[in-house]
């Protein structure tokens, strides 16, 4: 493997890590909010805050890390991605700093108020559509280069059947994996009301995200006939996701495993996102930049990559921490601690 | 908007502004968790539950503004590329390693912030609920000093070569290290420590002010100045360096602060004043050869003026007045914490009298200006250029349509957060007031837990 694909594959690999923890966070705060106005709140309330309160800044970090590590491993995304994205990114960045906040603000606040849970609720959805327009645009057709200036072409990104099928896709699979996991999680703390209502919130939306992955492949064929070629060269890995996907259902159907299950969707969506990014190379944004011609100088990117490997020594500990103190800690999770 | 449309100019406001309102949660942010584990290790060594639930409090109070920092940072993050994005792209080339290596210490940090609030009360040893907080601590500081080196390569940037516009020859070692990081990295982490001392002494005070005269918040008081006290020392001693670098790699930036124009040995240091037309200076205080002694340690150290300088590449004067109220201020917070400690230190004499309660009160607003000021002179004074001698703000900035509403949305959105935030923590703080707190947990006025 050369150093562009080194890099390249680190950063996907973080990204993929944020889809998975982001959309558990997004999908909680949305379902939290859509139990409030039903009633149902008490339900699922507990099971939700002590997931989330010890881990929402982590998720943060993911994105955090991707966006900063895409800049220094390619740092010609910054001249395109960031004069293409100005309106897109900080209407990101704004959902992404009112949900936080105002997360915090009710959480540590101490004071009940529908407003905050209305933002918390209404960003988890927002902000998966927001960010997906980067994978949108990258497809190439949305961005024009003249005279030197980049420009985003905004008729054509919101008048295009393939970006909304990808915004429609983020947010059923934010609620699928969302309530995936939580089902997993109301398991483990034994709590049945709580999983009931979850496993019934997964099952909803289990048909919907695969559905909406299959619309998505075929839109993109007519938007870019390379990359949807390349995909089909490797239908396999698609192939796999599929398998996972039904085996995951299967058993959260049959109330079953939903450890297994939970672990199933994860190898789900990594089949499915990392068949997407490998197909979608040696591209960043077609047809204008490669991760040849827009990659750091060498001494940088071996830097990079000490800089990568060490930082990892340090985290996968602490990760492990975090994870046994408040995932597999049977106690802290039923509660008694 | 009223100015014709010039994605630079507001691309500078906006950063500034974004910039601005982060660092007033970064100082907190990287400054509190060192207050908290020094009053977590008293609470321990002297088995005072007052220091403990010091911690306890400030802890729950900073979960709050760095929730605000964090979201503010990935802000920053996201439109340092957004608004400069050739700026970026040569950066990214040559300061990409920090960069990165911020991310894992806030990982690093994120991960042990949310441990540690979590587990108050897990452990049966309090030590180890301690230990959690070492790596927040280190994390916070880490992530300070990345990216100060990154603002001091900006001032000071080296570390490759420039061969018709391309980069080549990078060493992101000697970019990290260049002759600005020292007294830049340092003096940073130093202040932020001074002004979070500050600013929780400043809360102690105001509450011995509005008469509660727990001695929970005498300790809180003696605590933070004894703090202030060496970390204000330390700021003196830290800016005459950076004095010190200023002379030998920015004259201009250090002329321009002390509006020196003619180039000659035993300069004066001029305080204040104003500036008329012809460049004189009127109604300042000048202090004999202090420039000097600032630039080079020495009253023959040769200064240089603005003269000698081409027009074109002078930072905007105004600098002086933000130079002035650091430096002031800096004065200000050695002499309160100093004379605080001393006082207390005399048993015959009361530190706790009305006035100098209110001295310290006003060192905490007084201390994040002196923040603000610092980084405004800092900033505009590597004008025109954003990467020193190498690419002006012009060349960085973004071509993009739009950065006027996009300025005008994110001040909307800070003033709502910073707003938000104030009532936020008033609110936690008010609700559950220290007396009502200790009474709760059981611990009685002198600082020892009833036996029950
Ligand atoms: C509580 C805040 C605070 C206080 C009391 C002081 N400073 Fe400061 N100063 C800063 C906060 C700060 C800062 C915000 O942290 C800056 C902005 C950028 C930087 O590197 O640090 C800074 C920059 C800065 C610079 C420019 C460095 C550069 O451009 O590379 C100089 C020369 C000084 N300071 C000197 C002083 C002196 C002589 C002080 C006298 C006591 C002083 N500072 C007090
Ligand atoms: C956190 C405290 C900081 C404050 C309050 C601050 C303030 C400012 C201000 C006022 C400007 C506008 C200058 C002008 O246009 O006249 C500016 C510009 C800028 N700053 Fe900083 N700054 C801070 C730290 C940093 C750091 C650590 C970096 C490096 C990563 C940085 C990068 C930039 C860039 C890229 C610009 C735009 C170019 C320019 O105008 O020079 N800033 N900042
Ligand atoms: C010298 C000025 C700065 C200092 C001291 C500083 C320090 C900090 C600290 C301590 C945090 C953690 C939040 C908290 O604990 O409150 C933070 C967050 C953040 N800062 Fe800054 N920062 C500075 C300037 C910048 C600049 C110029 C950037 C842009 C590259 C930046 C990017 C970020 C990001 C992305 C986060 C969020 C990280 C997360 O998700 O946890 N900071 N900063």
């Amino acid at each position: 493997m050369n150093y562009e694909v080194v890099g390249i594959t680190v950063l996907w690999t973080f990204l993929y890590g944020y889809l998975i923890v982001a959309s558990v966070d997004f999908g909680a705060g949305f379902f939290s909010y859509y139990t409030k106005r039903t009633k149902k709140n008490h339900l699922i309330h507990n099971i939700i805050q002590r997931y989330l309160s010890p881990v929402w800044e982590v998720t943060n970090v993911f994105l955090v890390f991707f966006f900063i590590g895409i800049v220094g491993f390619f740092p010609d995304t910054a001249y395109y991605y960031g004069t293409a994205l100005l309106v897109p990114g900080s209407v990101a960045i704004i959902l992404l700093a009112i949900r936080g906040s105002y997360y915090a603000f009710a959480t540590y606040g101490a004071k009940e108020s529908g407003l905050y849970n209305f933002l918390y609720g209404a960003t988890g959805l927002l902000i998966p559509a927001s960010l997906t327009t980067v994978l949108t645009i990258s497809e190439g057709g949305y961005v024009v280069v003249e005279d030197g200036n980049v420009r985003l072409q905004y008729g054509e990104l919101f008048g295009s059947l393939y970006s909304w099928g990808v915004v429609i896709l983020a947010i059923v699979s934010v609620l699928f994996i969302s309530a995936s996991f939580l089902t997993y999680y109301a398991s483990r703390a034994k709590d049945s009301n709580a999983l009931e209502l979850l496993r019934k919130y997964a099952l909803i939306w289990s048909f919907p995200s695969i559905g909406m992955g299959v619309i998505v492949f075929f839109l993109l064929s007519k938007r870019n006939l390379g990359h949807f070629q390349n995909m089909m060269d490797i239908w396999w890995v698609f192939a796999i996701s599929f398998v996972a996907f039904i085996i995951a259902t299967y058993l959260i159907w049959n109330r079953r495993n939903y450890g297994t299950a939970f672990v199933m969707v994860m190898i789900q969506y990594f089949a499915a996102f990392f068949g997407y990014g490998a197909s979608h190379l040696p591209y960043l944004l077609y047809p204008y930049l490669t991760i040849y011609d827009g990659f750091t100088n060498e001494s940088m990117a071996i830097a990079l990559i000490i800089a990568f490997i060490a930082g990892l020594l340090l985290l996968i500990p602490s990760l492990y921490l975090l994870m046994r103190l408040f995932l597999f800690d049977a106690d802290y999770v039923e509660g008694k601690k | 908007m009223f100015l014709e449309y010039d994605p630079v100019l507001y691309s500078r406001i906006l950063t500034a502004l974004t910039l601005a309102f982060h660092v007033i949660f970064a100082t907190i942010g990287v400054g509190i968790p060192l207050m908290i584990a020094i009053a977590e290790w008293m609470g321990i060594k002297r088995n005072d539950p007052h220091y403990t639930l010091m911690a306890r409090r400030w802890a729950r109070g900073f979960v709050v503004t760095v929730a605000v920092g964090v979201v503010t940072g990935t802000a920053i993050g996201l439109q340092l590329s957004l608004l400069w994005p050739n700026f970026m792209q040569a950066a990214g080339h040559t300061i990409g390693l920090p960069m990165f290596m911020e991310t894992f210490a806030f990982f690093f940090e994120a991960i042990f912030l949310g441990i540690y609030l979590y587990t108050w009360d897990r452990f049966k040893s309090k030590l180890k609920h301690f230990l959690l907080v070492i790596p927040i601590v280190i994390g916070a500081t880490a992530s300070a000093f990345f990216i100060s080196t990154v603002n001091a390569f900006m001032n000071a940037p080296q570390g490759f070569e420039l061969v018709n516009g391309i980069l080549t020859d990078v060493s992101p070692l000697s970019a990290m290290f260049n002759p600005a990081t020292p007294t830049k990295i340092s003096h940073v982490i130093i202040t932020c420590y001074l002004t979070s001392s500050f600013i929780l002494g400043a809360i102690a005070a105001i509450n011995l002010l509005k008469g509660k005269n727990h001695v929970y918040h005498k300790k809180v008081l003696h605590l933070t100045m004894l703090s202030a006290a060496i970390f204000a020392i330390g700021t003196a001693v830290i800016g005459d360096l950076s004095g010190k670098y200023l002379h030998e790699y920015q004259p201009e930036k250090l002329a321009a602060a002390e509006w020196h124009f003619e180039t000659e040995r035993e300069a004066a240091l001029i305080l204040g004043g104003i500036l008329t037309e012809d460049n004189e200076v009127r109604g300042a205080i000048k202090i004999p050869y202090a420039l000097s002694i600032l630039a080079g340690g020495t009253p023959d150290t040769v200064v240089v003026g603005l003269n000698d300088f081409p027009e074109e590449e002078l930072p905007p004067l105004w600098i002086h007045y933000a130079f002035d109220v650091m430096v002031f201020i800096g004065m200000y917070l050695a002499a309160i914490s100093i004379l605080f400690v001393v006082m207390n230190w005399m048993k015959k004499w009361n530190a706790f009298n009305r006035p100098l309660l209110w001295a310290v009160f006003a060192g905490g607003p007084l201390s994040m200006l002196a923040i603000q000021s610092g980084w405004f002179f800092t900033e505009v004074g590597r004008q025109p250029w954003i990467l020193n001698q190498v690419m002006t703000v012009a060349e960085g900035a973004t071509t993009s349509q739009h950065v006027d509403i996009m300025l005008v949305v994110f001040a909307i959105l800070y003033l709502v957060l910073g707003v938000t935030c104030v009532k936020v923590l008033r609110r936690m703080f008010k609700n559950n007031p220290v007396e009502h707190e200790l009474e709760e947990r059981g611990i009685t006025h002198s600082g020892n837990r009833k036996a029950n």
